[in-house]
């Protein structure tokens, strides 16, 4: 569960590029619920991910997660219960070391023991779930990660930050870098992780077909505050010229953003 | 002769693990080796000196080069300075602490009791130098064993990670910068080991011992990787070693025929020098990737600061090659293997 309470993240506090990327936001998302967020380039949706995942601090407000406060608190420790996926494949893998290598550290949250990383037992449950993605990763198990598809890169990531079931899983844009067909693979993958595993999710999207299409609930974000709050009937009745139309009304302005109105 | 080479092959083969630990594993460009190796010879000499079992005095050295590492990692945690700092400033502390060491004495030598060396010969009293040979080969071979042993292992693994994605360490929860100060630690360790066994092996400490180490280690480590390429951690420590009995081949040519070519002792170190931009510009031949990270890659976090921080709010960069297309990258990695 996440509950964001007046939330503001300022960079370059002080100084003349002073800027409030979020401001006094609050969003509650119950345990299970999969939160699509949506709004144009400078909206602030990215920012709401890094300060609940810790990458960057919050000026003002509170941030609790599974049920605990977790501002203040470093993002490696938030990192056992927040599961992240970025836009970049090659961000949530390390690109030198084996898959094997990344599910077996991926594996296990918390500080590192000087015990075998990649016991027999673990070493085949890891493998059937390389092979539970569908990419005929288990064969490649013992290749770098560099020799891997974006897209595989991708389900491997997604794969890391699901697999210990964590509190929050975060998805920042992790399909707009991949061609059509692997973004549908890792949007069914995404599908199949969250529900089957139960999951909180947030994930940043600027594909409003899918923002439509996936998940329970629909946030519409702008100049760090939210503006719009879909879920139920009302998001199952909405269309992308629906919230288009609902974007000038609520901001009095034009949404000037071509790809979403083109996807 | 060749006993000769494969002696110091061995001895400074573990500072070349730790220079490997530290430019290669942890992507951490070093300096410590500078001070942490005649750290090792001071500490490892002061302890045989008090009449020490040499297993003791060896351990002695390597604790001592492991704390020189600790400073070094725990300068770069605390305020965020450039690796390449933290160790100039520790190496340059040192020199004041090794002469502490040594009871304010430059040189320390090992007439009276070399106990290290006595075991060393005692292996094949009949053939002294085969059997320093052997001994040393007996203890590079451990320590090459005990480090593959390492890099199998939780920590091992997060280390090798760290130097290669800093991110996936931090999202799997481990706290990053006890996990490099680890590692520098370890790589201080090696070093100091190193530094007790050339005590023993040369027979005196000398406070300016450390002088060049770390250029002759990467040498060391980069000769090893134009000779052998593997992406598996132990064909790799393995190689390490084997480029530094090739690096004390060429050192020892070099003092031996050198004469012929008009060069002298003196100018050894800048056929070291030599050796390390050869090397590179030798892995920049053979695929541009791999010598972008060989020392390009170490040598850019020069302005980069500590631990290449991205950007907060920043764009991420799209992933080059297109869809379903492997990127061409070389066939080697860190930890199974290291690029």
């Amino acid at each position: 569960m996440i509950r964001v309470d007046g939330l503001t993240v300022v960079f370059n506090a002080g100084t003349q590029d002073e800027r409030a990327a979020l401001r006094d936001l609050s969003i509650s998302v119950p345990k299970g619920q999969w939160v699509s967020l949506i709004g144009s380039n400078g909206a602030g949706k990215t920012t709401l991910l890094n300060a609940i995942a810790g990458s960057v601090p919050a000026a003002a407000g509170s941030i609790v997660l599974d049920g605990a406060e977790r501002s203040g608190e470093p993002e490696y420790r938030r990192s056992r219960i927040v599961g992240r996926v970025r836009q970049d494949p090659s961000a949530g893998t390390a690109p030198e070391m084996t898959v094997l290598d990344n599910l077996a550290l991926a594996s296990r949250k918390g500080p590192r023991r000087l015990l075998p990383a990649k016991p027999a037992a673990l070493r085949r449950e890891l493998i059937g779930r390389l092979a539970e993605l569908g990419m005929g990763l288990e064969d490649r198990a013992a290749e770098n990660v560099s020799r891997l598809s974006g897209g595989q890169r991708q389900a491997l990531a997604l794969l890391m930050a699901a697999m210990t079931r964590p509190a929050v899983l975060l998805l920042d844009e992790h399909t707009a870098a991949l061609d059509p067909r692997n973004a549908d693979i890792v949007t069914e993958l995404t599908r199949r992780f969250v529900r089957g595993y139960g999951l909180t999710a947030l994930m940043v999207t600027h594909d409003m077909r899918r923002a439509l299409a996936e998940g329970d609930r629909l946030v519409m974000m702008h100049e760090g505050t939210v503006v719009a709050d879909l879920s139920g009937p009302e998001k199952a009745g909405s269309s992308v010229e629906g919230l288009v139309r609902m974007f000038r009304d609520v901001r009095g302005e034009e949404y000037a953003e071509d790809r979403d109105l083109l996807s | 002769m060749i006993e000769a080479v494969l002696v110091e092959g061995f001895v400074y083969g573990v500072l070349a693990l730790g220079v490997f630990v530290s430019f290669r594993v942890l992507d951490f460009p070093d300096l410590t080796a500078e001070g942490a190796f005649p750290l090792g010879a001071a500490a490892g000499a002061a302890l045989v000196g008090a009449g020490a079992h040499p297993a003791v005095a060896m351990c002695g050295a390597l604790l001592a080069g492991a704390l020189a590492g600790a400073a070094t990692g725990a300068i770069y945690a605390a305020l965020r300075v450039p690796s390449l700092l933290a160790g100039i400033v520790v190496m340059t502390g040192l020199w004041s602490v090794n002469l502490r060491v040594m009871g304010g004495r430059a040189n320390v030598p090992l007439i009276a009791r070399n106990p290290v060396m006595d075991a060393a010969y005692a292996l094949a009293p009949a053939a002294p130098d085969w059997s320093a040979a052997l001994f040393f080969g007996l203890v590079a071979a451990c320590v090459v064993a005990a480090l593959a042993l390492f890099f199998s292992t939780e920590a091992g693994i997060a280390l090798g990670a760290l130097g290669d994605n800093e991110a996936v360490v931090v999202a799997a929860g481990s706290n990053p910068a006890v996990l490099r100060t680890a590692g520098v630690a370890l790589s201080g360790a090696l070093c100091g080991l190193s530094g007790g066994l050339a005590a023993s092996y040369q027979g005196f400490a000398d406070v300016n011992f450390g002088s060049g180490v770390v250029a002759a280690g990467l040498a060391s480590v980069m000769v090893g990787e134009f000779l052998l390429r593997s992406n598996r951690i132990g064909a790799q420590l393995v190689r390490v070693v084997i480029g530094s009995i090739a690096f004390r081949a060429i050192m020892f040519a070099g003092r031996k025929y050198g004469y012929l070519v008009g060069m002298g002792p003196n100018d050894l170190r800048l056929v070291t020098a030599a050796l390390v931009v050869g090397a590179v510009a030798a892995g920049r031949l053979r695929s541009g990737r791999s010598a972008r990270k060989a020392l390009g890659g170490t040598m850019a976090r020069l302005g980069a600061g500590p631990a290449g921080v991205r950007a907060p709010d920043g764009p991420a960069p799209a992933p080059g090659g297109g869809p379903g297309v492997p990127p061409d990258g070389p066939r080697s990695g860190r930890l199974g293997g290291l690029r």
